[in-house]
């Protein structure tokens, strides 16, 4: 035996997550994700708005089984994401790493943070419905009661830049909106797709229904607005439309959205000042909800 | 590559007509058919199916499927009211875009086809009723007529007989045959006009793609005007390699005969994507003489949905949803 053999890297195929499967693109292209400095990282799917459209049938599917589990099977389910989330915290730490252009030990926070996040909004799926709704006093003989009901498909930019948007970000935006039974169609940060679609990898394996969350990597110019005009989606998450102008800037796709009186949250007003780390509060929370009231005579 | 071989009786003199003289020479013209290739005919089907159509042809393709549609309601819990707004929707599919055309026609069971025959009079929207013992098909032949002499009584234009199954398969071909000739006659009205006949072999049942290219051609001997698939009664229903295999029949034998027999595929056909490798079938194997309602037509219900959501799409540009169209 003369020299070592060198081993051969395997090298990972990034995939999109659409309906609890993992199809590559529709289009079968691929693009190149570089980290900070350019170099390259990985190739990630190029996602079109065939794929947005199939994400949404996909989600729309899921709405019906992950509304009508009940809260408390909700929050078990997503406290299952933060366990699987721990365990594969070395190479989501690597990802953010590079995707976002921090240090090994800020990355390994940023990753604590973003599973502390799932477990935080793991104990909000019950609670909910005692913040968001209640007894209503009304002048009459009725008990007057209001309940938040999840508003169905929504469609979420993941955030694109401040820091911790990578995969902190992400959880904070994706978290929120299915706590409360909403289903998802996510676009990827468009520059840093890997931790979201390395995030794929974990909700399979953690008891979340296929469909629920969607995940897209792609020219966020071409989904953005796919979803924003999508009459099958409800509400829309903006907070990755950082386009000053052209069909993926937010006034544009609120524009868009308006058409199917969609709610929609906006971006931040400046998304690179973010900081993802800060108290998310319950407005994301509280967003995609529709209130149902329900009157019920008394002494029956 | 005619499937009428040379050891076909009367094949010859391109007659057809003394091979139901008798059991012995049906059953030998039958059997004498060449067998199917399989994986040819799939590998061929799915071929097909690759096809990559889009933008005008796409939206003519969408407009021709729908005018193909034989919008479908067969359920035991069918209500008048049900077959009326059913009605409703194949005279203006989608309310919103009045150049939709119309569907082909309308089929219910033949208890509801004069409540049909109503809510489209006039329009030229046709009733297509199921008879003859529905799905099943067993039932006693004085059975099977009264129920298609009441539903063309009724006004049906056009009636969807089922063949005995159970007959065919143990070998019984001249009793189908028959069978298929008297609802033929019971399809006559009494001003001489006849309502067309369509004949269901259910091809999920009929196990063998020999045993389809067989009943093909025994129904058309037997003056059927349109050979279908399937009732949408069981677990496997209209697929494109039965289909393909029936398109073939119907052009060979026109190519012996000189009549051209209609083809309708039906069940499990549900998405615009499923339609259009239907059509590019016919348009591959039979050409522009089948591509029109009058020769081909789909049996479906939720199919038309997803017809609409797509038509909407391309005079859109957005996608639409389930909320933008009705709930059958």
């Amino acid at each position: 035996m003369s020299e070592p053999t060198v081993r051969l890297d395997v090298l990972k195929t990034y995939k999109l997550y659409v309906g609890g499967k993992f199809p590559r693109s529709e289009s079968g292209r691929v693009y190149e994700v570089v980290d900070t400095q350019g170099q390259w990282l990985a190739n990630a799917p190029l996602g079109t708005r065939k794929d947005a459209r199939d994400a949404v049938l996909a989600a729309r599917a899921a709405v019906k089984g992950w509304s009508g589990t009940t809260a408390y099977n909700r929050g078990q389910v997503l406290y299952r994401v933060a366990e699987m989330l721990q365990g594969r915290r070395e190479q989501f730490a690597a990802e953010v790493a590079v995707s976002e252009g921090v240090g090994a030990k800020k990355a390994a926070a940023l990753v604590d943070a973003a599973i502390d996040r799932w477990v935080w909004y793991a104990g909000w799926t019950d609670k909910v419905a005692q913040v968001a709704g209640g007894a209503n006093p009304v002048a009459g003989p009725f008990f007057n009661l209001s309940t938040p009901e999840p508003t169905g498909v929504v469609g979420v930019l993941a955030p694109q830049a401040g820091y911790g948007f990578s995969l902190l970000g992400l959880v904070s935006v994706i978290a929120p909106a299915i706590a409360t039974g909403n289903t998802v169609v996510v676009a990827a940060a468009e520059r840093a797709p890997l931790p979201a679609l390395s995030l794929g990898e974990v909700l399979a394996t953690s008891d979340v229904p296929g469909g629920v969350v969607n995940l897209l990597s792609g020219r966020t110019a071409d989904i953005a607005p796919t979803l924003a005009s999508h009459q099958d989606v409800n509400a829309l998450d903006l907070a990755g439309a950082i386009d000053p102008e052209g069909p993926g800037a937010a006034a544009a796709l609120e524009a868009a959205a308006a058409d199917t009186l969609k709610r929609v949250v906006r971006p931040a007003a400046d998304p690179s000042a973010q900081d993802w780390t800060a108290a998310p509060g319950t407005g994301r929370l509280l967003s995609f909800l529709e209130t149902k009231t329900v009157w019920h005579p008394m002494g029956i | 590559m005619s499937t009428l071989a040379a050891n076909a009786p009367g094949a010859a003199g391109g007659g057809l007509s003394d091979v139901a003289a008798s059991e012995a020479t049906l059953r030998r013209f039958l059997h004498g058919l060449p067998g199917v290739d399989q994986v040819g005919l799939e590998s061929r089907a799915a071929t097909l199916g690759t096809r990559s159509i889009k933008t005008t042809a796409k939206a003519f393709a969408i407009d021709l499927a729908i005018s193909m549609i034989d919008l479908t309601t067969l359920e035991g819990a069918d209500t008048v009211g049900k077959v009326r707004s059913l009605c409703a929707k194949g005279l203006s599919p989608d309310p919103s875009d009045r150049s939709t055309p119309r569907v082909a026609a309308i089929c219910v069971y033949p208890d509801m086809v004069a409540t049909a025959k109503e809510a489209l009079r006039g329009s030229g929207v046709q009733v297509a009723s199921v008879a003859t013992a529905f799905p099943s098909g067993r039932a006693g032949l004085p059975v099977k007529l009264a129920d298609t002499a009441e539903a063309v009584a009724a006004g049906a234009d056009e009636i969807d007989m089922v063949i005995d199954r159970g007959a065919f398969l143990s070998g019984r071909y001249l009793e189908v045959f028959e069978t298929i000739k008297a609802v033929k006659a019971a399809c006559e009205r009494p001003d001489g006009t006849s309502a067309h006949l369509k004949v269901i072999f259910e091809t999920g049942e009929l196990q063998t793609y020999d045993n389809v290219r067989r009943a093909s051609w025994l129904a058309m001997i037997a003056g059927a005007d349109f050979i279908k698939t399937s009732t949408g009664k069981v677990a496997v229903n209209a697929t494109p390699p039965v289909t393909l295999l029936m398109l073939e029949a119907v052009r060979d034998f026109r190519a012996a005969t000189g009549t051209q027999i209609g083809v309708k595929p039906a069940g499990g056909i549900r998405t615009t994507k499923d339609a259009m490798k239907y059509l590019v079938m016919v348009n591959e194997t039979l050409g522009d003489d089948w591509l029109s309602p009058h020769w081909f037509r789909f049996g479906a219900s939720s199919l038309l949905n997803d017809l609409l959501m797509q038509r909407q799409k391309l005079s859109t540009g957005r996608y639409s949803g389930p909320d933008y169209v009705t709930v059958d």
